[in-house]
């Protein structure tokens, strides 16, 4: 009980805080509560979710991933140049979901066979698959799609918009991975402690791998809404994407030592800083500043958290 | 030292302890693994406080509460692993930390260099001072510590088994750095196993014993005596008696060998018997362990299972052959500390608990609520994490993971380390059931009276070798004890 007890109050927490940055931001600016402002934010905060769930699972492993805006930016590319020889669209998906998988697993493999760390083996990856994406298109954006493969970010689902549904079920799937079966329950153990994991007899190797292919495989997702919603893939997209993610995933109380956390939080990391973004974007507060107070709720975020548990201890 | 008590919870790991060290003498301190001699040193060199106690330095009572004090009051220690910067030079290590500096804070290389040179010089060594120190073989490596503690102006030195990797004419060399030096006047505290090169060294040995001690007496003295002042105690009668029978042979090690800490190593394991592994920390015991449970891989040699060879490339290969392992290192290899107690238990198994990959989790608690009721595990609930029990009850966590996974061969390694006096009774209760239930159990232990008492058969290892085995009627305390320090019995 006390696990999730504990687990449970740093959310809560979490959640304190997205609730009185909400109200702050309502009484500086009537916009802010109003319905369409709010799909809004969620709708600019399922590309950052999106890619965030699959760090969850990274982080919760006890490691890093610094190439998921690359990998975005490559699978978009893979995505468009299937849609643009005719590729009918699910193929096409298909074939941008298993690039960003397939380069995960080569991140996982780098790791776990080549026994690099984490964060060189996926540092050289960001690199190598933006290389790839500018090698592809020769530097050039892919535009231009069918009505119908842009509907994946423009139609709506009783109201919602699609992006936002699919971040939902992005989440429900994910949550039902990391806290019903067995793999997600290894994610946690190797995170909490790798050798006593190889030593019960678990196949350490090949479940780290997956893992960095199931965050390759989401920010693949994320790069279909992007060019849906862009109507255009473009080889530089996803540029520090890879920061937006790691600061929701830690916002969202996921430790980076490993073995601890959960996509509850992630999601409320995420929107906190949807929702400062966009709060900051209304009150007209310039994009420079913005950087700064993002920079300084990431430090804050974390800051309280280490303070928390060292008084614990 | 006078009276010095040291508490840890569960244990008294020093009981009334004194100790006193002449000017320039060289006092051995003998013990077995456990006799309370790195606990001693430890509060000598203000590692660890004392609970009751004074501490005379020339007559004067002094405080002692941190390394620096000690360092201030000239006692320097040398552990058995170096505290060296490798990628520094052997005069940056010296003086690491007291450069002598020109102005603004440069250091001034030269002064640095011929000091260190001198140091080392008064030693009879002739290394040189701007050599790496990860380039010095493990007795340069001494010296330069040797040399560093001197810098600090050092009057005491303990040095904690400085012979253990040295060859012979390498130890030759320390001891004539050891004889400079006592002839400065400085005292030597010298731990060591090495029986034989007491004598040569030393001027008086002090045995401890249980956290106490037991003697102190001249050196030369006949080693007889001093392995007879070592062991001389009752084994204590809190062991259950065994009452199984051994049966047909499960398990076979043949010619194992594996780095220089397996060599040709065979044994046979029974059912329904515990074989008790004795030696000293470094004899190959835990590396053997780790091999049959398929953590390591051997160089040469096979291992069968019910007379059949098996290849045991991981430890997921050991566990479907029936073998568990609970490791020396609780914390680091045996439990997952964050994870609830449901969650540990359940780790080696999760593929039967689970269908196409999702956990039921309902099995998984029922698992768990069996296992804990059996063991009796205090625990909460089982979802509490492992990390806030203690350390009885993480132990009885690692154990049931493998009775709950059906394990036939069970090694067990130091399975009371650190623990409470009653956990390990139900510890030993459950180890004896397990082998009266027709399982073979391999048990590695530093503590003698837990390996003559449980033990149908003691396997005694010394470097890497098996140097003794003996049925439970012939096994003493004094010839395991011969035997695993390498001595003819």
């Amino acid at each position: 009980m006390p696990r999730r007890f504990v687990a449970s109050g740093r959310r809560l927490g979490t959640l304190a805080g997205l609730f009185a940055l909400s109200v702050l931001l309502w009484a500086l600016t009537p916009h802010f509560l109003t319905v369409s402002n709010l799909l809004n934010v969620f709708e600019q905060t399922a590309i950052n979710a999106i890619i965030a769930a699959g760090m969850t699972f990274v982080i919760i492993s006890g490691g890093i991933d610094l190439s998921v805006g690359s990998l975005v930016a490559l699978a978009g590319v893979a995505l468009a140049a299937a849609l643009q020889s005719g590729a009918p669209i699910p193929l096409a998906i298909a074939a941008g979901l298993g690039v960003g998988f397939g380069f995960g697993v080569l991140n996982g493999l780098a790791i776990t066979w080549g026994r690099l760390p984490p964060f060189i083996a996926t540092l050289g990856m960001m690199s190598v698959a933006r290389g790839c994406a500018l090698l592809f298109t020769e530097g050039r954006p892919i535009s231009g799609f069918d009505p119908g493969f842009r509907a994946l970010a423009t139609s709506r689902l009783l109201g919602i918009p699609a992006p936002v549904v699919a971040t939902a079920v992005v989440y429900l799937i994910a949550r039902f991975v990391l806290s019903e079966t067995r793999f997600g329950r290894y994610v946690y153990s190797i995170g909490g402690n790798e050798e006593a994991t190889r030593l019960s007899g678990v196949t350490v190797w090949l479940h780290k791998t997956l893992v960095y292919g199931v965050s390759g495989l989401a920010s693949a997702i994320a790069a279909v809404l992007l060019t849906a919603r862009l109507n255009s893939a473009q080889p530089i997209a996803g540029i520090m994407y890879e920061l937006d993610a790691i600061a929701a995933t830690v916002i969202g109380g996921t430790s980076l030592m490993g073995g601890e956390g959960g996509l509850g939080g992630t999601i409320i990391g995420a929107l906190i800083m949807g929702v400062l973004r966009n709060g900051l974007n209304l009150l007209g507060v310039s994009s420079f500043i913005q950087q700064i107070v993002i920079g300084l709720v990431i430090v804050f975020a974390v800051l309280i958290d280490t303070t928390l548990k060292a008084r614990k201890t | 030292m006078r009276g010095i008590c040291k508490r840890f919870p569960g244990v008294k790991a020093l009981d009334e302890v004194c100790f006193d060290l002449r000017r320039g003498e060289v006092h051995a301190l003998l013990g077995e693994n456990g006799a309370g001699k790195s606990t001693l040193m430890r509060v000598l060199s203000g590692a660890c406080t004392r609970d009751a106690g004074e501490i005379l330095l020339d007559g004067q009572p002094v405080s002692l509460q941190s390394p620096r004090d000690a360092q201030a009051l000239g006692i320097s220690t040398i552990y058995q692993e170096f505290n060296l910067v490798p990628q520094l030079s052997a005069a940056e290590n010296i003086f690491l930390g007291r450069e002598p500096l020109r102005f603004a804070g440069i250091v001034n290389r030269r002064r640095l260099r011929d000091e260190a040179a001198r140091l080392l010089e008064s030693l009879g060594t002739t290394i040189d001072p701007s050599a790496r120190v990860k380039d010095l073989s493990v007795a340069e490596q001494q010296m330069v510590e040797v040399a560093k503690a001197l810098s600090l102006d050092a009057r005491i030195l303990i040095m904690d088994e400085p012979s253990s990797a040295l060859t012979e004419s390498e130890i030759d060399q320390l001891f004539a750095a050891i004889g400079r030096l006592t002839s400065r006047g400085v005292s030597v505290i010298y731990i060591s196993h090495r029986m034989e090169e007491l004598s040569r060294v030393g001027h008086r040995a002090t045995v401890m014993r249980d956290g106490r001690h037991i003697a102190t007496l001249p050196l030369p003295a006949p080693i007889p005596e001093l392995v007879r002042l070592m062991v001389d105690r009752d084994v204590a009668d809190h062991f259950p008696t065994p009452s199984r029978a051994r049966g047909t042979e499960l398990l076979r090690v043949e010619h194992v060998s594996r780095g220089p800490r397996l060599r040709d190593v065979s044994v046979t394991l029974y059912r329904g018997e515990i074989l008790g592994v004795a030696g000293l920390l470094g004899a190959g015991r835990t590396e053997l362990a780790r091999v049959i449970a398929g953590a390591d891989i051997p160089e040469q040699g096979r291992i069968l299972l019910d007379g059949q060879p098996v290849r045991l490339r991981a430890p997921s290969d050991a566990i479907r052959a029936g073998i568990g392992l609970v490791p020396e290192d609780r914390k680091r290899h045996g439990i997952v500390p964050s994870q609830s107690v449901a969650a540990n238990f359940a780790l080696p198994q999760l593929p039967r608990l689970s269908r196409v990959g999702v956990i039921s989790k309902r099995r998984e608690q029922n698992l768990a609520a069996r296992w804990i009721a059996d063991l009796r595990i205090k625990t909460p609930t089982p979802a509490t994490r492992v990390l806030t029990l203690s350390g009885g009850n993480q132990q009885k966590v690692v154990l049931g993971k493998w009775l709950a996974a059906g394990a036939d061969v069970l090694i067990v390694d130091e399975p009371t380390r650190g623990i409470d006096v009653a956990a390990k009774m139900e510890i030993y209760q459950l180890l004896d059931r397990l082998a009266a239930d027709g399982a073979a159990i391999l048990m590695i232990s530093s503590d003698l009276p837990e390996i003559l008492g449980m033990s149908d058969r003691v396997l005694v290892m010394h470097q890497g070798r098996v140097q003794a085995l003996y049925e439970r009627h012939e096994a003493t305390q004094a010839r395991v004890l011969h035997a695993a320090l390498g001595l003819a019995s």
